[in-house]
């Protein structure tokens, strides 16, 4: 969705009545049928899992799982996100179309958690890889604290203003690494005997432009986050 | 100048009016359609919650709540929102199958309402083949599947919209089969007939105690062509990720989502009509006119309530599809494959020998 395809919806024109009662109307229609991802990589997935069932029932918000990004609005980090399942998390993220929303679930999710201090492999919080709509403390949360935190993003989705929201996607667009590669010598070469002598591949093979390049395009993003 | 001004105005006066009365005789035949069109959306609506209250109830659960009262507004909510998301095309897709993919499959269902009585010779076309009308375009929705399928350039959507393409093939012809021995009983195609022909004996009348075989496998081949849960192969989640839709997002979802439904009513409104007497009151010995009197207003009168009585069955029928749906687990493909082929192509057709032998012999 584009402005340009809604121009009612956008909140410039003077506080008509028209454009307030189709923002209500879009808004409503989002916080009532938010659709998780289902998503999960560790033990909170389990919490999050009694909510589909009887006793907890999130269905009862309008919640359907959804296992296809491109359909789901919502995504609970259930679980610790390691340095591996960052990229794929990014990318689950960045799969989903645009009115997307993230809850940060537990501790491992907002902080690090219990491998906050000498983890060598977990994101701490997931805050640095995509933008996060409400932190859900708790190690597990309990259920009852994702039904809360499913309320708190409702009302935070009632009071959403579209120009808002679209401001918002053109600043806070999360920076990926552009992974590109070059093209080295190859180390394979067979005569194996030489490892003794082996040198270890000087990067000056890598001209030094597209290096600085590099290197400034990550440094410039890190500055807008 | 020959022909003075007065008369080039009455000349171009005429004109106008028969241009206006083309207008008129446009907008009267789009009135009924915009008017099914509409009626139709509602009930796929209507049914879209029922379903989730439903299996609410079976799992136990309360079901959407929060939602208008008692979350009746809850499928308008997650078209809204659908209708209001993001678009997203995959860019090494085939933009142009995966654009067309979803509304040929919305299209061709909702052609196959044209032919449904919904009241006494109350349908938009009263064809004279009209049942096969049905079989000849429900047969498009797959190529739409496979369509989308393809365009996604995802391996699970390819997969997917390779299956429901192999399971409605395969579930056709059973369905094809039962609905030939069903107009050899009234010996006409036409929806009206079919229905007209059941209408003698009340609630004995109906094809359902004539074709008990038929019903049951009529029953079991259009749960598969509505790829409902016992055969709900294309979209297996735990597989396939959602199988054919995979890949789209926004409307384009919602129109597949739509798709599905609107299949389940118009079998389920098949079901009604082919085998439990469409508009019939269906109580022997009770006719409708006959209680309210046959003057103007009670014609308008017995159309609602023939639109009523035919509503009422396929919903109440359509508990037997959404509670499968609940309660069955997925089959295999080589169990679905085998069924089709190997159980309900054979009964369906010794289904057909019987009821020409019985023909035969009794006419």
């Amino acid at each position: 969705m584009n402005s340009i395809q809604f121009p009612l919806l956008d909140r410039t024109a003077p506080n008509s009545v028209i454009s307030t009662t189709l923002n209500d109307l879009s808004n409503w229609s989002r916080l009532s049928s938010l659709w998780p991802l289902l998503y999960g990589t560790s033990c909170c997935f389990i919490e999050f899992a009694s909510l589909i069932g009887s006793r907890f029932d999130f269905d009862r918000y309008g919640l359907v799982p959804r296992s296809s990004p491109r359909q789901s609005d919502l995504i609970l980090t259930a679980g610790t996100v390691t340095m591996k399942m960052a990229p794929s998390l990014v990318r689950l993220y960045e799969q989903m179309p645009e009115p997307k929303y993230v809850i940060a679930m537990g501790a491992c999710t907002i902080t690090g958690g219990m491998f906050s201090t000498d983890s060598y492999s977990t994101v701490r919080g997931v805050d640095k890889l995509i933008p996060v709509d409400v932190y859900l403390p708790g190690c597990p949360p309990k259920p009852e604290a994702v039904i809360d935190a499913i309320t708190k993003l409702r009302k935070k989705i009632s009071r959403e203003l579209y120009e808002d929201r679209i401001r918002s996607q053109r600043a806070n667009r999360c920076f990926t690494t552009n992974h590109k590669f070059h093209v080295r010598r190859s180390i394979h070469t067979g005569n194996y005997d030489q490892r003794v002598l082996y040198q270890p591949p000087s990067t000056s093979e890598i001209p030094t432009e597209i290096f600085f390049k590099y290197k400034n395009s990550v440094s410039s993003a890190e500055l807008v986050n | 100048m020959i022909i003075d001004t007065t008369e080039i105005e009455t000349i171009n006066s005429f004109s106008k009016l028969e241009s206006l009365k083309e207008v008129y005789g446009i907008i009267w035949m789009l009135v009924p359609i915009v008017t099914l069109v509409l009626g139709i959306t509602i009930g796929v609506l209507v049914i879209v919650w029922l379903e989730r209250e439903i299996s609410a109830g079976i799992q136990q659960r309360i079901g959407p709540e929060y939602a208008g009262p008692l979350g009746i507004l809850q499928a308008l909510a997650d078209g809204t929102k659908l209708l209001l998301k993001e678009n997203l095309i995959p860019s090494t897709g085939d933009t142009r199958l995966f654009s067309i993919g979803p509304s040929i499959a919305v299209i061709s269902i909702f052609l196959s309402y044209s032919v449904i009585p919904f009241g006494d010779h109350l349908v938009l076309a009263d064809l004279s083949i009209g049942v096969f009308f049905w079989i000849a375009i429900s047969s498009i929705a797959p190529v739409g599947l496979l369509m989308s399928g393809y365009g996604s350039n995802n391996k699970y959507s390819f997969l997917g919209g390779l299956r429901a393409a192999a399971q409605s093939i395969s579930y056709e012809i059973p369905l094809a089969l039962c609905v030939l021995s069903i107009s050899l009983l009234s010996n006409s195609l036409s929806t009206v007939d079919i229905v007209e022909a059941q209408s003698k004996y009340g609630f004995w009348g109906w094809n359902l105690w004539r074709q008990p075989i038929g019903f049951i496998v009529f029953l079991i081949s259009s749960l598969a062509e509505c790829e409902r849960l016992p055969f709900d192969l294309p979209e297996a989640e735990e597989e396939l990720v959602a199988g054919y839709q995979t890949e789209y997002s926004g409307i384009k979802f919602g129109l597949f989502y739509i798709a599905s439904y609107l299949n389940l009513l118009v079998s389920s409104l098949f079901v009604t009509v082919l085998y439990l007497g469409g508009w019939n009151l269906s109580i022997p010995y009770i006719f409708v006119p006959d209680i309210f009197g046959i003057n103007k207003g009670g014609k308008v009168f017995g159309t609602l309530i023939g639109i009523f009585i035919t509503l009422a069955k396929t919903y109440l029928f359509l508990f037997i599809p959404i509670a499968t749906r609940w309660t069955l687990p997925r089959l295999r493909m080589d169990q679905l494959l085998n069924l089709g082929w190997k159980f309900l192509l054979p009964i369906s057709l010794g289904n057909l020998l019987l009821t020409t032998s019985s023909q035969l012999l009794s006419l």
